[in-house]
């Protein structure tokens, strides 16, 4: 019976360990926030490999997933009369939750588990220690510029599938099913507000961006040095980063529009 | 030897992981100009000792000055500047996977100093000409084997003029040709460029061919010490079994286990 309790209370201290260790590691980034800026090559070189080698993955599934909601918009919409809105569902849907949520999971899935997996095998075979002992900062030179990578390139990534998403459902909307084109942009144009909508999605994506990369690039530089350790570390970032980004949605989505 | 011709001074260190003890009060002088060595069986801890060196790990109980500066109670940048002094040698060479090897060389100059890129070109090409691998500047390191991988991992550690280098299991897993290669260029680098060299290893035979001065650890401590003249012609056991590679001795062949013919029958102890 006592055991039981051991083990919990052992369990809960590695995870409060677990993350006073993340929250420190992330003092040391934004501390060597400057180092970066002054070097923006590490950055756009980094902002290359985690958001633009993403674009193709993002652009397709933004495009499936805004033909598919304009489908089933289609058909329950047109149980009311009010196919017409289909665009605003379309948009909103896209803009408020799926495009900041869905680029989320495909991020963490794409770039969060390459971030892990990359600097946890750095860490393997003594790069890091390496770069330690030529007096080189592993945080300011591998972690930093990957972080602030990932925070620019995940807002920009959800922003393309929002768009790439709209222009899906309006080739299934108006391409297909035959929705009036002028109604289908003006009904979005009109119902779509900017700062309840657009900026609040925005604000979603860069706190995704945030988290995602976080927990990646933590993952990765606290991974065991070993080929099964930086598989457990690349799984935690891909699992972890989905659970963070549906509870944070949840409270976003409470806090931005729980008084509409 | 007097004692200010000790580089780094070793005193009372006490380490361990866990509840495992891996130092257990040990002391030792680097002296300067000179290749010391650390030879001692696996596990020995002998990879922690440079790492408690280089100021990556911090022991439970007592120092390490390395030049003068006690290592562990420096700041963060005074630790940098004087890790720019130090080089040391992993034993996976450590190379970064996604450039080639001149930038490798590079890559400590480029990160410490303004040095203009023409510049750099002209000091990489010298330090792969000293390891003999100048012809390989434009390969990536997964193209290159296990020797020629070290070897560029000794320019770059040699890049920045250090004032000492610390060999991690230079020799481990080397061909005949590497090997002999890589001791030479041990001993030639240090005199050339007067250095001062730790070369953590098992490998007796090659070690002892370029070494002035040898510490035997075994159990978390320096078990015997001396020229290697020294150590081969020593009475203690320690040193007959480690120098001469016999099974019996101080030093178990096997690990702690209980009664083979218990664990045979499965009898419970």
């Amino acid at each position: 019976m006592f055991d039981i309790f051991q083990r919990l209370g052992a369990s809960t201290l590695g995870i409060l360990e677990r993350l006073g260790r993340g929250a420190t590691f992330l003092i040391n980034i934004l501390i060597s926030l400057p180092t970066v800026l002054v070097r923006p090559r590490l950055l756009i070189t980094q902002m290359f490999s985690i958001g633009v080698l993403s674009f193709s993955l993002i652009v397709i599934s933004g495009l499936f997933v805004g033909m598919v909601l304009a489908l089933q918009g289609f058909y329950t919409l047109s149980d009311f009369g009010a196919e017409g809105m289909l665009g605003v569902m379309v948009a909103a849907s896209l803009v408020r939750e799926l495009g900041p949520v869905v680029t989320g999971l495909l991020f963490a899935g794409r770039a969060g588990s390459a971030l892990t997996a990359e600097i946890g095998l750095m860490k393997a075979t003594e790069q890091l220690s390496g770069m330690e002992m030529m007096a080189v900062d592993p945080v300011a030179r591998i972690i930093t510029p990957r972080f602030l990578a990932g925070l620019i390139s995940m807002p920009l990534l959800a922003t393309l599938f929002t768009s790439v998403g709209v222009l899906g459902g309006y080739f299934i909307g108006v391409g297909l099913l035959g929705i009036d084109e002028g109604g289908y942009w003006s009904q979005m144009q009109s119902k779509i507000d900017f700062h309840q909508d657009i900026m609040n999605g925005l604000i979603k994506s860069v706190v995704f961006g945030w988290v995602v990369t976080w927990i990646a690039v933590f993952e990765g530089y606290d991974a065991i040095p070993t080929s099964e350790g930086v598989s457990r570390a690349t799984t935690r970032t891909v699992v972890h980063s989905a659970f963070a980004i549906l509870l944070l949605d949840f409270i976003l989505t409470a806090l931005m529009f729980g008084d509409v | 030897m007097t004692d200010t011709a000790s580089l780094i001074k070793i005193r009372d260190v006490h380490f361990s992981r866990g509840s495992k003890l891996i130092f257990d009060g040990i002391n030792m002088d680097i002296h300067r100009g000179k290749v010391t060595a650390i030879m001692g069986p696996s596990g020995t801890g002998k990879t922690t000792l440079l790492k408690l060196i280089g100021g990556q790990l911090v022991p439970s109980a007592g120092s390490i000055e390395v030049d003068g500066q006690n290592i562990h109670q420096l700041k963060h940048k005074q630790l940098y500047q004087l890790r720019k002094r130090m080089g040391m040698l992993f034993q996976s060479g450590a190379l970064l996977t996604d450039i080639t090897v001149f930038d490798n060389v590079a890559f400590p100059l480029r990160e410490h100093t303004n040095l203009s890129e023409s510049m750099i070109r002209h000091l990489v090409l010298m330090k792969l000409q000293a390891v003999g691998l100048r012809g390989a500047r434009d390969l990536m390191p997964a193209e290159l084997s296990g020797g020629m991988a070290r070897r560029v991992a000794l320019a770059r550690a040699i890049a920045l003029d250090p004032m000492m280098i610390m060999y991690d299991e230079p020799f481990t897993g080397q061909d005949p040709i590497s090997l002999g290669v890589l001791v030479q260029l041990i001993k030639q680098l240090n005199d050339a460029l007067g250095l001062s060299s730790i070369v953590v290893s098992h490998d007796v035979k090659e070690t002892c061919l370029i070494a002035d001065y040898v510490y035997l650890v075994s159990g978390g401590k320096v078990v015997e010490h001396g020229s290697p003249e020294q150590l081969t012609n020593s009475d203690s056991q320690w040193s007959q079994q480690f120098m001469k590679g016999m099974a019996d001795g101080p030093v178990p062949f096997h690990y702690e286990a209980k009664d083979y013919v218990e664990d045979l029958l499965g009898l419970q102890s």
